[in-house]
């Protein structure tokens, strides 16, 4: 069975106030996640196509080529599992 | 002069590549790469000169036993220190902070004293103190920094008293770069009978740092910023002070004996010589020996070529970021004031954005608090980006990512 661990590589959390979480995508898996977050996610903004702001749901965060993705405003780790979850499987 | 291009030779891992792009690498303030002369060193020691030290009289223990105190040796002639006796190897600043603080500040500061530390602190010189003021009960007060970085020598000089028993500041700020006037500080500090411990982690890779001159008391810095390996630091202290502190940690190597007494039933303890009595346990011999070759790299290269190598590049890249109407730049914008660090910040964009916007390039800096959050709240930033240059970085580079940082404008 694939799971959200089958893409992610490493989750950071940035220290200060404003907790921003990074997901670090596989590296051989990081196409294929930025593909499927793609399809169910929808995109705000573009900058020079390598920072794609994007919403799906209610959370707002930004998706960068190189396989990474910063998520804001998260309650915690347990809500980004469930938004990784919906947008990886 | 230094040529930057015949330097990058000796750095391998400037061949890679990022994303397809050629690496350039602006983080040298969290760490610098390794020339191949120190990558060469540990490996000609693991593969020839093996042992434990200061443990056996065999052939191997001799050998690294010596090359070892020549790393000691040779630390104390690059920052003209008395003698390797003044020189303690642990794994880093933060350790050589820590071990001020718990040898020499658990056993010297009481309630009524204080610690004077800048606000423009790197944690590691920070937290140690706020750490020791819960067990000792002392006061931490903290120095100011003005809005531009720099620190506010008349709130300094306000603060200290015949209270302060040691004054804790950075040479170089982690942050903006800004450079301290440590023999300044250090003057008023022994005038009112304070030492002064300083942060020389991003100085001592960077400047001639001469601790007579500058007069300190301790001076903590590590190897893996100026082309040594990681997990190999130094503290300096002045040997009449080290000798009457007590040891940090407790094991082998920093004893002369222990001998159990069917009297007391005790183990009766003497210590050994410095700097060995703060350095407990079997060393990071093969870091030592790293950061002794890194040594000798920097001062063939000469320390004052390094300097104005940095101040070159920061010069040129200030005056170009300046063009951008959407990047802020933070702190002094003469380069004369400061050393090898821009921290800086794109509108509309966090700093972990144009980090990994810069990355998607293959250029990469630093983002986030760089461990010093007081000093970004004194700039009312939540968090900077940070370019640092160092002896293999080249204008062309600074081009490049002027370039990049086009693409976001």
């Amino acid at each position: 069975m694939v799971t959200v661990e089958d893409y992610v590589a490493r989750i950071d959390g940035t220290c200060g106030k404003d907790k921003d979480i990074i997901v670090i995508f596989k590296y051989d898996k990081k196409d294929e996640a930025v593909a499927k977050i793609l399809k169910k996610a929808k995109v705000e903004k573009s900058i020079s196509g390598v920072i794609l702001e994007l919403t799906f749901k209610s959370v707002s965060f930004r998706l960068y080529g190189t396989g990474k993705a910063i998520f804001r405003n998260l309650k915690d780790k347990s809500e980004l599992q469930n938004v990784l979850i919906d947008l990886l499987l | 002069m230094l040529d930057p291009y015949k330097i990058r030779e000796d750095f391998p891992i400037l061949k890679r590549k990022i994303n397809n792009y050629p690496l350039i690498y602006f983080d040298n303030a969290a760490t610098s790469q390794k020339p191949r002369q120190v990558i060469e060193a540990i490996k000609n020691f693991y593969e020839n000169h093996n042992a434990n030290v200061h443990r056996a009289i065999h052939t191997l223990s001799q050998e690294a036993s010596e090359l070892y105190e020549n790393a000691h040796e040779e630390v104390a002639r690059f920052i003209n220190a008395s003698g390797m006796e003044e020189i303690i190897f642990v794994r880093g600043t933060t350790e050589a902070i820590n071990l001020v603080a718990y040898a020499w500040g658990l056993h010297n500061l009481k309630k009524s004293d204080e610690v004077l530390v800048s606000l423009m602190e790197h944690h590691s010189n920070i937290v140690p103190w706020e750490l020791l003021s819960k067990i000792n009960g002392f006061n931490v007060k903290y120095v100011n920094v003005n809005s531009d970085g720099t620190l506010n020598y008349e709130d300094f000089e306000n603060k200290i008293s015949n209270k302060t028993k040691i004054v804790c500041v950075s040479h170089v700020s982690n942050v903006s770069g800004v450079v301290n006037d440590v023999e300044r500080l250090a003057k008023v500090a022994h005038e009112h009978g304070a030492l002064i411990l300083v942060d020389g982690a991003q100085s001592v890779p960077h400047l001639t740092v001469d601790v007579k001159n500058l007069d300190v008391d301790f001076l903590a810095f590590s190897g893996h910023k100026m082309l040594g390996p990681t997990g190999i630091g130094v503290l300096y202290g002045k040997r009449e002070i080290l000798e009457k502190m007590e040891p940090f940690h407790g094991g082998g190597e920093m004893i002369r004996e222990v001998s159990f007494n069917p009297t007391t039933k005790r183990c009766f303890i003497t210590w050994n010589d410095l700097p060995w009595k703060f350095e407990a346990g079997t060393p990071n011999i093969g870091g030592g020996i790293g950061l002794m070759e890194a040594v000798k790299y920097l001062k063939k290269i000469g320390m004052e070529n390094v300097q104005s190598h940095e101040c070159m590049l920061t010069k040129y890249a200030l005056q170009h970021m300046q063009e951008f109407q959407k990047i802020r730049i933070y702190g002094p914008k003469d380069a004369s004031v400061k050393c090898g660090i821009i921290p800086f910040g794109v509108d509309d964009l966090s700093s972990h954005d144009v980090a990994l916007f810069l990355d998607n390039y293959g250029i990469m800096v630093r983002s986030g608090f760089h461990c010093a959050q007081p000093l970004h709240e004194i700039f009312k930033l939540k968090s900077s980006a940070r370019v640092s240059f160092y002896v293999y970085n080249v204008c062309e580079e600074i081009d490049r990512f002027i370039e990049v940082l086009k693409e976001i404008e």
